[in-house]
């Protein structure tokens, strides 16, 4: 028990080490900005409308990633993916079918936006499977390319003639808009895919063959290779899914809140790599994945707002993020030591 | 022909941060260590040394200051893999995302700034007269120099001394080493601090003689490609050298095509597509070799075991 308590004690320790170094750098109390990232996140309607928009691509990753590393398999690359899901919608909003009716044109999005960010994943997972890459580094690299991908398209073939040289897309038309809740940048159409996709992907663990196939294998590769389960396929499988998630996300943002294609920073602040943190401190479970969002959500505002109303650069959020990483690393120690420790007694 | 030694010139210091990087990553994989930080340690080496002598005017306290960030920073990760046994892939990615919002905090003051002093290139009377070689190799920074001297102690410390056999020891069998008397937990500590040490010196090369310049997340990546060029190397210095200046070279060849009207967004995806493609080959070669990864890489050791 003793243990389970210092490592507690180590992980605020860590919070507050990590805050007095952004104080000694950047002359900002913490407090005060801790206060600012509450205040502007959560306490105002604005706020929360906000907050809850940036939850949505959130949620969308982190059920993606979670499946992922379900299976221990090491996906990294849902900020491509969600890219990609983009990439995907904004090709059938303006090249492939711009004059189909509203529903088929949205239901055409999501469905070419999934595809996209699932194939995108899928070259990672033949690449691990085929030829036993290191699925960290290739999705990582696989994101890069993404970025630039998307670049190339806003600068270059897809860049409109209307937008005064900026790089962006042409607009999409009403008919792609997702509605949103009155005057918020609120696109409920995707949150609401998001909770079904979250309590569906739950059953899907929880309840059937591929779930347990999945966590067969991420709790042990060696027991899943005695059992026959056919691994090479589950890793597609699991992947492609995982990456069709995000791409989910993707669409949501140029169909919801941007209505173009824009650069890959100005489409996602990072979500991909947000949710690799929401997925862990949900405890890979999706349903607690849409309350983690929630609150990195209300980050990402906050995040926003300090750089506004404090001067702070946008990397401060990184920092933070970092710091929330190691503080549930050492937490999920304790457990698992205490777990450990249990066994050796027994 | 002149063109070619001009380009063959200029992969050399844009292949010097990831050899510097890559050849701590081998020592700390070696030990069975799998560091994922190397691109937030990287960054932190860049600022730190950019800001030091940017401030003081003197490089080399820069230099020896990134270098003992770096190390610093590794010692989180060591703390995190080797004391706690906490998942070494999250307490990686933990420490790139500090580094990146850390460096971004600290670096903001230091964003267009010039460096008081220029760094000039070093020629080795002598040597640089050699024909083809010796303008590329030896008309170079000085850290240049130490980067060949580095490799080359990097390969003999691993293949030739006592510490090198405990180190490849540890990576391979850890419960083995530790039978054995080999202090498994100082030998990785050190391994670890070794590969801050050098991806810190990496990031510093980068801002301070590469660059010059600090540009917020200017590794761009460069973190992960030292990743890939250590299981390209296979773990051995030596090849890390070869794969560092093939990077080089890639980068080199981003500017010179740039005149052809190719995209530079195009361009710029370059270097990470050769990074799968140079995995592919590296993992060809490791199932034709018979050759594997350290075998405890990435696995806590738990001492309790064999007691």
């Amino acid at each position: 028990m003793t243990r389970r308590y210092s490592n507690s004690f180590l992980s605020i320790l860590v919070i507050i080490l990590g805050f007095l170094a952004v104080y000694l750098i950047s002359g900002v109390r913490p407090d005060i900005i801790l206060k600012s990232i509450v205040i502007s996140a959560f306490g105002s309607v604005y706020g929360l409308s906000e907050t809850l928009t940036k939850s949505i691509p959130l949620v969308l990753c982190g059920l993606g990633l979670s499946l992922s590393f379900k299976a221990s398999i090491w996906n990294i690359g849902a900020e491509g993916q969600l890219l990609m899901g983009a990439v995907g919608a904004t090709w059938v909003v303006l090249y492939l079918m711009p004059n189909a009716p509203r529903l088929i044109l949205i239901l055409a999005m999501f469905l070419m936006g999934a595809i996209l960010g699932g194939i995108w994943a899928l070259i990672t997972a033949i690449l691990k499977v085929k030829f036993n890459l290191n699925e960290i580094i290739v999705s990582l690299m696989m994101n890069y390319i993404a970025i630039e991908f998307v670049n190339y398209l806003v600068y270059g073939p897809w860049k409109s003639p209307y937008e005064w040289g900026f790089p962006y897309s042409t607009k999409f038309p009403l008919s792609a808009q997702l509605s949103r809740i009155s005057d918020t940048r609120i696109h409920y159409p995707t949150l609401i895919l998001a909770i079904i996709l979250a309590i569906s992907l739950y059953i899907v663990l929880n309840k059937t063959k591929l779930g347990y196939e999945i966590r067969v294998i991420g709790d042990n590769i060696e027991a899943a290779r005695y059992a026959g389960l056919d691994i090479p396929k589950i890793v597609l499988v699991v992947l492609l899914l995982s990456g069709g998630l995000a791409g989910l996300a993707g669409v949501g943002e140029v169909a919801g809140i941007h209505h173009r294609l824009r650069v890959a920073s100005g489409i996602s602040p990072g979500y991909g790599y947000t949710a690799v943190i929401v997925a862990w401190l949900g405890r890979l479970n999706p349903l607690l994945i849409i309350l983690v969002s929630f609150l990195f959500g209300g980050l990402l505002v906050g995040g926003d707002a300090i750089q506004v109303s404090l001067g702070l650069p946008g990397a401060t959020i990184n920092f933070v993020n970092g710091l929330i990483l190691i503080f549930v690393l050492v937490q999920s120690v304790s457990k698992a030591r205490i777990s450990y420790v249990r066994k050796r007694k027994k | 022909m002149n063109a070619i030694l001009e380009v063959l010139k200029a992969t050399i210091p844009a292949g010097t941060p990831l050899l510097l990087g890559a050849l701590g990553e081998i020592y700390v994989e070696r030990s069975g260590i799998l560091n994922l930080g190397v691109e937030g340690i990287m960054i932190m080496g860049a600022v730190s040394a950019f800001g030091v002598t940017a401030i003081t005017g003197n490089v080399w306290l820069g230099v020896i200051l990134s270098a003992l960030i770096g190390g610093g920073m590794s010692l989180i990760h060591a703390f995190n893999s080797i004391t706690l046994k906490a998942n070494q892939t999250l307490s990686g990615l933990a420490l790139t995302m500090l580094g990146l919002g850390l460096s971004g905090l600290i670096g903001k003051r230091y964003i267009g700034m010039p460096l008081p002093n220029k760094i000039y290139n070093l020629p080795i009377l002598g040597l640089k007269d050699i024909p083809l070689l010796g303008p590329v190799l030896f008309d170079q920074d000085p850290i240049v120099y130490i980067s060949y001297i580095l490799a080359f102690v990097f390969w003999f410390f691993l293949f030739n001394t006592r510490f090198g056999l405990e180190l490849r020891s540890v990576g391979e069998s850890p419960d083995v080493a530790d039978s054995a008397g080999i202090d498994v937990f100082r030998i990785q500590y050190l391994a670890v601090f070794i590969g801050g040490i050098m991806a810190g010196l990496g990031g510093a090369y980068l801002s301070v003689f590469y660059a010059p310049a600090w540009i917020e997340g200017m590794t761009a990546g460069m973190g992960w490609i030292v990743l890939a060029i250590t299981i390209f190397s296979l773990w051995r210095p030596e090849r890390a050298v070869v794969g560092s200046y093939l990077f080089g070279g890639i980068r080199v060849l981003q500017y010179k095509l740039q005149p052809f009207g190719i995209s530079p967004n195009i361009l710029n995806m370059l270097p990470f597509i050769f990074t799968i493609l140079v995995l592919m080959l590296a993992s060809k070669e490791i199932s034709r070799k018979k050759i594997s990864a350290p075998s405890s890489l990435g696995i806590p050791y738990f001492r309790e075991k064999i007691t």
